[in-house]
């Protein structure tokens, strides 16, 4: 079942949530030794809120638009008293005393928490291969990677151990693992959605966001966890209007651009032709479909790991033993710091740190990060021009299906290099979703990437629902 | 690959700049690995941009400001309950300056 019918049969009184919780549950018990989705399973929780639901409804209230859908969420996501971990070391034992505002919306729908999901350490990564817990495995080929940051999520529902996962995105971390592991996941406009809650990783660039099997549940979890949050100061002041109102408006006399810049070099041919099959579809169903061009998308990935990297130098300052998790004793507070982080951290994020210390180090501060931020604004400038003559963009949202677990974990430069589609979004801040749109050659899924300018959703959910229906 | 950009000594020194600290085979490895991506963004170095506004945040947004009246505080009873030493309603800490403990 979807998670629009389970939310309808729960509460229509069809179906009990708690009926709806114990089979996901049983799912996850069965499954999840070989995938490895989840790094902490709340059964009883969950059975304690499906109750609760249960409950009003048979009160006569309604629990709301997630009635009894079960949710993964990513472990950076604080739930109070329920460790959130990051898949890091260093945040061993903690637990957070709030709840990011995103838990909070989903409880006030009804949506019931079934656990937190594997990451790459930090959400570092593009293959959940770099987490203190072990790998997660992709479920469409167990010897495949489930893609990253938020591998564990977009495996939970391409498993079916939840109907909805939420993931955090700074440079593709949900669109990659969806499309890899062939579900649909949306990277909102940078602002859209609260940030409160979320361990931050590069604040200027993370993003939440929902992984589902349908287009229709991923419009539906973004309405209930949108909207402005005065504890978030990068939050969008203004209320927008419901992206599931409009999902059925087809995109007849949309301007659909596809990219040059993500199309050509470095995509393997079998994503290259799904991309184009996708562009077809979308003509098929009305869109004037043409080439377009961002010259500067392809120094996305050069700012990019500049500017994440800084601000996760600047970010991950805080864990130094003193506040939350692990500490490991030295002789002075100095010692305790470095001895702490030293153990703690793994090598992906190290080496982050190390990249964004150097880059805003004297002497190279205005050669490296100045520089990537003035990139930054050429990107933004390009896309300007683009959205003057597109209403979206399609483009790969990998360069490739899942690669093989191990395949690029010795070779930094080669696993950046996965998010080469996904990151000039994150840079500007723009909405850009992934929908499955067939296979590669392998029999592996390839995801489809819809870009629109800042807070196009509701006409990127449109194209997104007529690639789905298309397929 | 061009010129070294990035020495084992300067690596030593920007790890101890984020308080970590690396065996000799992480120095060598991270080095390397350093090297390789300071080349791969080297390519940016090229682009006449310098006339260009550097972008802190990408959309055209303001803070949001709550309104100024007290509200709800996290229980420091809570929050000290999963520091990993606390004493007196504090978090403890090894000595700063060499003073004794």
């Amino acid at each position: 079942m979807t998670a629009v019918e389970i939310a309808a049969a729960v509460r229509s009184g069809q179906q009990s949530a708690r009926t709806v919780v114990d089979e996901y549950l049983g799912a996850v018990a069965e499954g999840d030794a070989d995938i490895r989705a989840f790094n902490l399973v709340t059964e009883g929780q969950a059975r304690a809120r499906a109750d609760a639901i249960d409950s009003a409804v048979a009160a006569g209230r309604d629990p709301g638009p997630l009635a009894g859908v079960p949710v993964a969420l990513k472990d950076n996501m604080c739930t109070r008293g329920v460790p959130t971990t990051c898949s890091s070391r260093i945040l061993e034992g903690w637990a957070p005393p709030y709840d990011a505002t995103v838990v909070e919306r989903l409880h006030a729908a009804g949506a019931v928490i079934v656990g937190k999901t594997n990451m790459d350490e930090f959400a570092m990564g593009s293959s959940t291969e770099n987490s203190a817990f072990g790998p997660t495995r992709n479920p469409c080929d167990t010897s495949r990677v489930p893609g990253g940051s938020s591998g564990g999520s977009a495996a939970a529902v391409a498993a079916g151990f939840a109907p909805v996962a939420l993931g955090s995105d700074t440079g593709g971390s949900i669109r990659q693992p969806a499309a890899l592991c062939g579900v649909v996941g949306v990277k909102p406009t940078y602002g859209l959605v609260s940030r409160y809650g979320l361990v931050a990783f590069a604040s200027s660039l993370d993003q939440i966001g929902p992984f589902t099997t349908t287009v229709a549940d991923s419009a539906t979890v973004l309405d209930v966890i949108s909207g402005p949050d005065h504890r978030d100061s990068t939050s969008i002041g203004e209320s927008q209007p419901s992206v599931s109102a409009t999902l059925d408006n087809g995109v007849d006399g949309l301007r659909v651009g596809v990219l040059a810049e993500l199309s050509g070099d470095g995509i393997a041919p079998d994503v290259a032709a799904r991309v184009q099959a996708a562009a077809s579809a979308l003509e098929s169903a009305g869109a004037r479909v043409a080439k377009a061009s961002a010259p500067s998308a392809v120094y996305g990935l050069s700012a990019y790991y500049l500017i994440a990297p800084a601000e996760a130098s600047s970010n991950l300052a805080r864990y130094d033993g003193v506040r939350y998790g692990l500490r490991v004793d030295g002789d002075s507070t100095p010692d305790m710091n470095t001895a702490t982080r030293s153990a703690g951290f793994g090598d992906e994020v190290k080496r982050r740190i190390m990249i964004g210390t150097y880059a805003l180090s004297a002497g190279y501060y205005d050669a490296y990060y100045g520089k990537a931020q003035k990139v930054r604004t050429l990107i933004i400038n390009d896309f300007a021009s683009v959205w003057e003559e597109f209403d979206l963009l399609v483009s790969p949202t990998s360069p490739t299906t899942a690669f093989s677990l191990g395949e690029r974990t010795a070779d930094p430069m080669a696993m950046y290099m996965s998010d080469v589609c996904t990151v000039p979004v994150n840079l500007t801040g723009q909405a850009a979703m992934s929908v499955p749109f067939g296979v590669g050659d392998d029999g592996l899924p390839v995801g489809v990437q819809i870009l629109a300018p800042a807070l196009g959703e509701p006409v990127m959910f449109r194209a997104a629902a007529v690639l789905e229906a298309s397929r | 690959m061009g010129q070294q950009r990035i020495t084992r000594a300067e690596c030593a020194h920007v790890a101890a700049l984020a308080r970590l600290e690396l065996t000799d085979e992480e120095l060598d490895r991270f080095t390397g690995q350093l090297d390789e991506l300071l080349d791969h963004v080297a390519e940016v170095e090229a682009l006449e941009i310098d006339d260009l506004v550097p972008t802190m945040h990408a959309l055209p947004i303001t803070n949001l400001l709550r309104p100024d009246v007290p509200g709800d505080v996290l229980d420091r009873d809570e929050v000290l309950a999963h520091a990993p030493f606390a004493e007196d309603g504090q978090f403890r800490v090894p000595p700063v300056l060499g003073e004794a403990p």
